[in-house]
């Protein structure tokens, strides 16, 4: 049924419609709406959970790690510190292949301490051996939310559905909420084969020494890599049941005959999408590319996709300081793998909240097409000279 | 089939790396034992974890967690609500150090004690970081020798006192915290059979002598601890819901050098002048402690006649809805 929902609330509605038996919830902005929205479902008898109000988001992820292990499908959720206060856990939740799923409302990290949005909490947890999906609005977010449980369980992974705070979470947006029965159908019923039985006692999380971590750690890498089929058939099922299908790995927009590709991950694609159509317009051969998951990053489909392009703009929400911008670097890697030297011009944009407009989105088009050399994580909309 | 692989099936079992005399060992050998294999046991990293799951081999038959340090109660509490939401009895026990109770640990411990989880926490109580190699925790005495605390010209060991965590713990008004030792297994016993009779946040911590780390022969393992409680240096009691409802008194007391030599870690207090007032800094503590709990006092009726019986008036159990809590 289609709906003008705030972000928040939509997810929280997805949720519902997942069956999660446990959730843990500890406030931060600007992800506390979902979970608000969760305890009033439960206070009113809508959604049958525990749901415990954790003291940390350490703890919260803790209490996902045990529920799922315990049997459970759980749900918390988090963003900026707090998700870097979970990172530990993170680490533990991926090594041990639970599925827990969890939301993750981007938000800038401190210092100095800014709770708007950027991609710089979620992105530095990169490493942590989960997948990450990034959306690009409420339905998506809604969407995402539920297939993450498929995937997840499919693949024996922890999933992050990475939505933007602000932007994403407090906007009213029109959404179409799945049914009931059909998301049951979608989603079976909630098994995990380790779980913790007394009839079948089974030691998760003992040692490892020399002799078989590498083994352990190198298995980790290759259930991710793995993924991506799980990741590319879970959303064309999903469009099967539910009409609606977002790429899989990657989001492409109007790239067939482009020269210029201009790459980005979440709600800013909208109004990239927006500068797309208008240089089109104009006669211009640009396109978008909207990177949906960044873990597994997708190597082959993008190589495939971006291989006759003559330039790519990648535009991000975060940095690796003191080295460049993220995705730039990754991409430049696989274009390097794949024998590929299309020049990659890499900006860096929106941090703590700052808007992404078209015209930050054009100027960083045009430099890019009118230097034609690559660019190495240039700051956009950024006046550095008062802050040097 | 070797009848010796059915005589008695531990939930600790055989064939694990803890060192000889080792007091946690024995300590989780009998918890575990009494809690029995039908149960879910969650443990913090610490010495206990390392020597029972080394290496892709497990000593454990029962079904057994461990995630990080810090983190054994918030893992607690979700395996906890899993099963309440799967409508599934099977109890709960955390098993942590006094690093993962005392210290790193205390923040989720504090939490899912507030919130009332239905769950057994034991600390093995070791009195220091041992799987490190000895460094002191909150929980290391006044004057001990670990390898952070090192007596030098200008120190004793520890500077600080052990932390009181028992009764941070009952201040959080929940149903049962008791402290025991390997050196009274029927009051251990007796604590652990109530406990699993109770229900919501449960906690034990048992004194468990480290030879390795209190640097005395591991043949004194269960002496060492008995001393801990003569001296009233560790007082056996019992609170619920606050209050003290049960202590094991003593029939005399004796001087704190008794349990301090026999152990290398208080060996430099008793080198020099400076040592010797720390000494009597102990002295003074254990008198507060026989004090506070009244370990000296005249026993009453109720009092302990045997160590498997200890006084006990308080409230018992937790409250269920509906039902007159009051005795």
């Amino acid at each position: 049924m289609r709906q003008q929902l705030e972000g928040a609330r939509a997810v929280a509605e997805a949720v519902r419609l997942c069956r999660p038996q446990v959730i843990a919830a500890y406030p931060i902005t600007p992800q506390t709406h979902i979970i608000e929205h969760l305890a009033k479902m439960v206070a009113d008898g809508d959604l049958i959970a525990e749901y415990v109000s954790v003291e940390s988001e350490f703890a919260a992820a803790s209490l996902v790690l045990g529920a799922v292990a315990g049997g459970a499908r759980s749900f918390t959720a988090s963003a900026s510190q707090g998700l870097l206060l979970m990172t530990e856990v993170l680490y533990n939740i991926a090594g041990m292949r639970l599925p827990v799923v969890m939301v993750c409302a981007n938000r800038a990290i401190s210092s100095p301490i800014n709770i708007f949005s950027d991609h710089q909490d979620s992105m530095s947890q990169r490493d942590t051996g989960w997948i990450q999906l990034y959306v690009e609005s409420n339905q998506e977010a809604v969407d995402t939310l539920i297939q993450a449980y498929r995937i997840a369980e499919r693949c024996e992974l922890p999933v992050m559905v990475c939505m933007d705070g602000f932007f994403l979470t407090h906007t009213f947006e029109p959404v179409d909420m799945p049914d009931q029965a059909v998301v049951d159908q979608f989603l079976p019923t909630f098994q995990f084969a380790r779980t913790l039985d007394p009839k079948h006692p089974m030691t998760l999380g003992g040692g490892s020494e020399p002799e078989n971590y590498l083994e352990f750690r190198a298995s980790q890498h290759v259930a991710l890599l793995q993924a991506q089929e799980v990741i590319k058939t879970t959303d064309a099922d999903y469009a099967e049941h539910f009409g609606r299908g977002y790429g899989g790995l990657i989001d492409p927009y109007r790239v067939d005959g482009a020269d210029t590709v201009l790459l980005g991950l979440g709600s800013m694609m909208g109004a990239v999408k927006d500068v797309v159509d208008s240089l089109r317009e104009q006669g211009q051969a640009v396109g978008a590319l909207r990177l949906r998951c960044f873990r597994p990053f997708p190597v082959l489909d993008l190589v495939q996709q971006l291989a006759g392009v003559k330039r790519v703009v990648v535009l991000e929400k975060a940095f690796s300081a003191g080295a460049s911008g993220i995705v730039a670097i990754e991409l430049r890697a696989a274009f390097y793998d794949a024998g590929l030297s299309i020049p990659v011009a890499g900006f860096i944009a929106g941090l703590g909240g700052r808007d992404v407009t078209p015209a930050v989105i054009e100027a960083a088009l045009h430099r890019a097409i009118a230097t034609n050399t690559p660019i190495d994580s240039d700051f956009l909309d950024c006046q550095l000279d008062s802050v040097l | 089939m070797d009848k010796r692989d059915t005589f008695r099936p531990n939930v600790l079992t055989s064939g694990h790396r803890a060192c000889s005399g080792c007091g946690e060992a024995m300590a989780a050998r009998m918890v575990t034992d009494l809690i029995g294999p039908n149960a879910i046991y969650v443990n913090a990293t610490g010495c206990l974890q390392v020597f029972t799951t080394h290496n892709q081999q497990s000593a454990w038959q029962a079904p057994w967690i461990h995630s990080v340090f810090a983190n054994a109660a918030a893992v607690a509490s979700g395996v906890e609500a899993a099963l309440r939401a799967r409508g599934d009895p099977t109890p709960v026990v955390v098993q942590a150090g006094d690093g993962g109770t005392f210290d790193i640990g205390l923040q989720c411990l504090s939490g899912m004690i507030e919130r009332g989880h239905d769950v057994l926490f034991v600390c093995y109580d070791n009195e220091a970081y041992m799987n490190t190699g000895v460094q002191r925790s909150s929980s290391t005495p006044h004057g001990a020798r670990t390898t952070t605390s090192p007596p030098g010209r200008l120190s004793q060991g520890k500077h600080h006192f052990k932390k009181d965590v028992l009764s941070i713990i009952a201040a959080h008004h929940m149903p049962y915290a008791a402290t025991a030792t390997v050196a009274y297994f029927p009051d251990l016993k007796a604590k652990v059979e109530k406990a699993l009779s109770m229900q919501g946040l449960r906690f034990l911590q048992v004194l468990s002598p480290c030879p390795l780390g209190w640097d005395h022969e591991a043949a004194l393992s269960v002496s060492v601890s008995r001393l801990a409680v003569e001296t009233g240096l560790f007082p056996l009691v019992e609170l619920e819901y606050g209050s003290v409802t049960g202590v094991m008194r003593l029939a005399q007391q004796r001087p704190v050098e008794d349990y301090l030599k026999v152990q290398g870690r208080f060996k430099h207090l008793f080198n020099s002048k400076e040592g010797a007032v720390e000494v009597r800094h102990l002295q003074a503590l254990a008198d507060r402690r026989i004090q506070h709990y009244g370990l000296l006092d005249t026993p009453t009726e109720w009092d302990t006649l045997r160590a498997t019986q200890v006084q006990r008036h308080g409230r018992g159990g937790y409250p269920v809805m509906g039902e007159d809590t009051v005795q």
